[in-house]
């Protein structure tokens, strides 16, 4: 059998998966801070101050970064979820549920942070614009997931129930994204667009990448975390999940 | 011929059994009037200031209405046992659902769209806009059905589900309110519907193909 393959039938046992999580998350969870520390002081010290917006500008990163995982994180959540109802490997239906939430907390963080942006750029904390739309409605995507899943009284009916609305909701996004977008230039016109045309400095542009690896080391962390406590309770009549729980590791 | 007997009599049923409760049928209606009622009031009776805003109102709040008739689309089928029949009979369950669809839309989305005449008198929409009013919630409403019913399935077995279907459908339903609305405000601001209706009749049909299998699909899962 090909390593590749032969790595994810491991990985779909769950003391494997265990295992695994305690070898791993140290590194991620440490790299996130290291990496979170210096693109935070490169991006509130070191990058200069925006010619346009001045020092507000800095707070894309925090929302950048956050604004890619709130995609990045669905579209893996509804990976699982197919992979969940296909093969029905349990370890995906945990994954599925353990990336909800932080999910959501990104998606939440990328709405805040643009408010708080947009009260300097724009002169108020709300505007109808098509990215920030769009995100809120990924939040209430999120937020279905999450409440599905909860209304189930059997956990893994519940998590194969949020596989289907997960996999419903990716293949919405798009439509929901151009619909939103093609709305919002009907009716105001495309606000300021600051980013895009105009290619980053690298003083600017070397922060946001490593807040974006940072980022995503810190969910590599979190859903590691997420998922082990909740295999742990799911599977907490095998042996080799008493053991752990009676001190071994 | 005989191939389509089990579907067309799934269809056949829950349209006679809405039929013998014509209360529950008209409710969606009566509660559609009702919002916009609240609306004209909310607004002031003006009619300078409502027939602006006419289209977005109707259009929500046929969706709104719509989205009331959710709960009993599968309920009386889990109680009375009728859902385990279809799940244990030898049809095509995605064949079924789209018997299910299909009652579904031609009692709430043909009822609710042949009522919007009355809601478009109600909040002064000008006569000139009906007709595209009424194409896109024809159109629109199919589309809405099938995202309705994805939810009702997914919801099907659990004892409480009102404000979770809400959450589930809600986001799903804004592509189709921004096209179908802004069909009829094109209309209005003087510019051709075309584009905005073949994009929401594009969107119907590719609900259309997504939802019946997603919703069979969630049946059995919580059949399982």
């Amino acid at each position: 059998m090909h390593p590749v393959w032969r790595w994810f039938h491991q990985m779909g046992s769950p003391p494997y998966f265990y295992a695994f999580s305690t070898r791993w998350m140290p590194w991620f969870g440490g790299l996130a801070l290291i990496l979170g520390a210096i693109g935070i002081y490169k991006g509130l010290f070191i990058a200069p101050a925006d010619y346009l917006q001045g020092e507000s500008f800095r707070i894309i990163y925090i929302h950048v970064p956050s604004a890619w995982m709130s995609l990045f994180i669905y579209l893996l959540m509804a990976i699982n979820g197919a992979i969940a109802l296909i093969w029905r490997i349990k370890l995906s239906e945990i994954l599925l549920l353990s990336c909800a939430p932080i999910g959501a907390m990104f998606t939440a963080v990328t709405l805040l942070t643009g408010m708080l942006w947009g009260k300097p750029t724009w002169g108020t904390y709300w505007v109808w614009d098509a990215r920030l739309t769009s995100e809120l409605v990924l939040l209430f995507l999120y937020f279905g997931v999450m409440a599905l899943a909860a209304a189930y009284e059997d956990q893994r009916q519940g998590a194969r129930a949020a596989a289907v609305l997960a996999l419903v909701g990716v293949v919405n996004i798009p439509i929901i994204h151009f619909s939103v977008h093609w709305w919002n230039t009907l009716h105001q016109g495309e606000t300021v667009r600051v980013f895009g045309e105009t290619s980053m400095h690298g003083s600017m542009l070397w922060p946001l990448l490593i807040m974006a690896l940072a980022t995503k080391f810190y969910f590599a962390f979190a859903l590691l975390l997420r998922a082990r406590s909740m295999l742990l309770e799911q599977e907490r009549g095998k042996q080799w999940a008493i053991e752990i729980a009676q001190g071994g590791r | 011929m005989s191939t389509l007997r089990p579907y067309r009599a799934l269809l056949g049923r829950d349209l006679r059994l809405a039929w013998r409760r014509r209360a529950d049928v008209l409710m969606p209606l009566a509660f559609a009037v009702l919002v916009v009622l609240l609306f004209a009031i909310a607004i002031g009776g003006v009619e300078e200031r409502l027939a602006p805003m006419a289209a977005p109102i109707i259009w929500v709040t046929v969706l709104l209405s719509g989205f009331l008739s959710l709960d009993g689309m599968f309920r009386g089928d889990v109680d009375d046992g009728a859902l385990d029949q279809l799940l244990a009979g030898s049809s095509s369950l995605v064949g079924l659902m789209y018997a299910k669809a299909l009652a579904h839309w031609l009692l709430y989305g043909v009822g609710l769209t042949l009522a919007a005449p009355i809601l478009a008198l109600l909040l002064n929409l000008p006569v000139e806009l009906l007709p595209v009013m009424l194409t896109s919630l024809a159109l629109g409403t199919l589309g809405a059905t099938q995202v309705g019913l994805i939810a009702a399935a997914l919801t099907a077995r659990l004892r409480r589900s009102g404000i979770l279907l809400a959450l589930i459908v809600m986001p799903l339903f804004l592509p189709l309110l921004i096209f179908g609305s802004g069909s009829v405000e094109a209309v209005r601001f003087g510019d051709s519907p075309r584009g905005a209706l073949l994009l929401l009749a594009a969107q119907s049909v590719f609900l259309l193909t997504l939802a019946p299998p997603a919703a069979a699909l969630a049946l059995r899962i919580g059949d399982e």
